[in-house]
């Protein structure tokens, strides 16, 4: 039992960063219907600038504390991925207002080649540590229920408290605040929306802002568990089966697909593995998401495909 | 009925031409409209109608000519800033947000108006929660007035076709513009629809006051609602005056029923 739960938790906490790259994902695409492709470059570009300013500012400055470093590198990689926000908005999706969302999709394809690459010459592309002193060490809990007690990863629990936060926050601005409103109205009709007064430009800047800072808060996350690497990118694919199962509207969609993926990669490893000569967790959240397009297109959560004919 | 007092000039359109490429869609196109007024601009297929709503709408930028609203002359303008100094508009083909109910659709339409501070909003505290019972119950309002009382919180998706040109209207009310700008109200629509969406149109005129711009190609129900029209003709304007001298004008006959030579 002790093991099970252990697996369980070891798999809701690596669900839960899913989750977070996955949020940035249904944030775009529920604000302007664009699936963008350049989320994981994103979380890249976050993490990597985030790192290097925590290393430099201290060099420059002569900061000595690092909880001060790594706060000015939060904020300053907070404004760089505002400035990167602003310049799609003006360089790309301003040309591309009314356009097809297989266009958007190309040019948001662009832009993740654009920064993976600008990322790794202005930052370097050695592997970097993000240390944000996230208690490392594991703890056992329930040690008077169990014999032994449940091993829980603290980092991970503080994550999960931070990602947990994050999705209500969103949650609230999406559905109560009239610029929510104005998102959402944008996703649906670019030139409806412009008739009403709904400023299309600066509504994008917003989302792209919100979806940076979603990219930041994940880099941070994944960066101080496993170090600021290429490979962060490809955590991206590992997003894309969760939104397919969540639905790309949804934000809590995000939130139970990634859950989901991530305890049914653990425990079909742990349970299903030994029969099939392991190696599920790596193909497991693809088939789901395939079983998912076959019988519900639109995720668990996601707006009702609506057709008329 | 025909009480209504007209005023002044609001809108004033100056000598618009409008091509794409070597395509002359307007040809020095003039005309005023007045307060409270219904003003009809009529034309076969390809007159130019929609482009000339375009124009006003801020989508197009005419090459030549100028736009004087209110006093204000523009030679071009965007659609957010035409939105902001009090002109609404409803679609052709309709562009609601289908996935959002009639009310949020309706809501969007107040966007401009809400102000209070977002965190506010967000919590749904004090002068924001306040502020937001206000607005939805002007929207309120104007659900019951289009009578689409039962569908509040239906996706505006699944209404049919009739129903959803209503909830289009009723967004470009929710703005309280001077000016309404309709982009074929009628099109698509059976009789009895038909009857319904013009009894709304003479309702927003007489009741809110709205001076409306109309651009229809079915004559007759144009001919019984408005106060003045203007006909467009493969670009070029070939009449303009109340219904009835339109409807006894040579141009506007030959181009509707063609001319024997």
């Amino acid at each position: 039992m002790a093991f099970f739960l252990e697996t369980l938790i070891g798999g809701l906490m690596a669900g839960m960063l899913y989750s977070l790259v996955a949020l940035g994902f249904v944030l775009i695409y529920k604000a302007s219907g664009v699936f963008n492709f350049a989320q994981g470059a994103m979380v890249l570009f976050a993490a990597l600038a985030m790192a290097r300013f925590a290393e430099w500012f201290p060099a420059w400055t002569g900061i000595a504390s690092p909880v001060l470093a790594n706060i000015l590198a939060f904020i300053a990689a907070g404004a760089l991925m505002f400035v990167v926000a602003w310049l799609v908005e003006r360089l790309v999706l301003r040309h591309l207002v009314n356009q097809e969302g297989a266009t958007l999709l190309m040019a948001t394809l662009g832009i993740a080649y654009f920064l993976e690459g600008i990322g790794q010459s202005l930052f370097g592309s050695d592997i970097y540590p993000i240390d944000i002193g996230m208690p490392k060490d594991p703890v056992f809990l329930f040690d008077t229920v169990f014999p032994g007690g449940i091993l829980v990863n603290q980092e991970d629990v503080i994550a999960a408290g931070i990602a947990a936060a994050l999705v209500l926050a969103l949650t609230l601005f999406f559905q109560k605040t009239t610029t929510g409103r104005a998102l959402r109205a944008v996703a649906d009709d670019h030139q409806a929306a412009q008739s009403i007064g709904i400023p299309l430009g600066r509504i994008w800047v917003i989302v792209w802002c919100v979806a940076g800072a979603v990219a930041l808060v994940a880099g941070m996350i994944w960066g101080s568990k496993l170090g600021v690497q290429f490979s962060l990118t490809t955590i991206a694919l590992r997003a894309l089966p969760v939104v397919i199962l969540g639905g790309l509207t949804s934000v809590p969609g995000a939130i139970i697909g990634g859950l989901i993926i991530g305890v049914g990669e653990k425990l079909s490893e742990v349970y299903l593995g030994p029969y099939v000569g392991g190696g599920i967790e790596i193909w497991f959240a693809y088939v789901l998401a395939l079983v998912f397009l076959l019988f519900r297109p639109q995720g668990l959560f996601g707006e009702k495909i609506i057709d008329r004919v | 009925m025909n009480q209504k007092k007209i005023g002044n000039v609001v809108l004033d359109v100056n000598n618009i031409s409008l091509r794409f490429g070597g395509v002359n869609a307007l040809t020095n196109i003039s005309f005023d409209v007045r307060e409270h007024e219904i003003r009809s601009i009529i034309g076969p297929n390809g007159a130019g109608k929609s482009s000339m709503l375009n124009c006003i709408n801020g989508v197009y930028t005419p090459q030549e000519g100028s736009i004087t609203f209110r006093g204000q002359t523009f030679s071009h303008m965007n659609s957010r800033q035409v939105a902001e100094m009090g002109i609404g508009r409803t679609f052709q083909n309709l562009a609601l947000f289908k996935g959002m109910s009639v009310i949020d659709n309706i809501m969007t339409g107040r966007n401009l108006k809400i102000k209070s501070n977002i965190l506010l909003q967000a919590l749904r505290i004090g002068p924001a929660e306040r502020e937001e019972i206000a607005h939805r119950e002007k929207v309120e309002h104007i659900i019951d007035f289009l009578e689409i009382q039962a569908f509040r919180k239906t996706p505006v998706g699944q209404l049919p076709y009739g129903l959803q040109k209503r909830v289009d209207l009723g967004r470009a009310l929710a703005m309280e513009p001077q000016v309404l700008l309709l982009d074929e109200p009628m099109a698509g629509m059976n009789v009895e629809e038909k009857q319904d969406m013009c009894r709304f149109i003479l309702d927003v005129n007489d009741e809110f006051g709205t001076t409306i711009v109309l651009i229809e190609h079915d004559m007759g129900v144009v001919m019984d609602i408005s106060d003045r029209v203007v006909v467009l003709d493969y670009g070029k304007k070939i009449g303009d005056g109340d219904p009835e001298s339109v409807r006894n004008n040579e141009d506007v006959i030959s181009a509707y029923l063609g001319t024997s030579h």
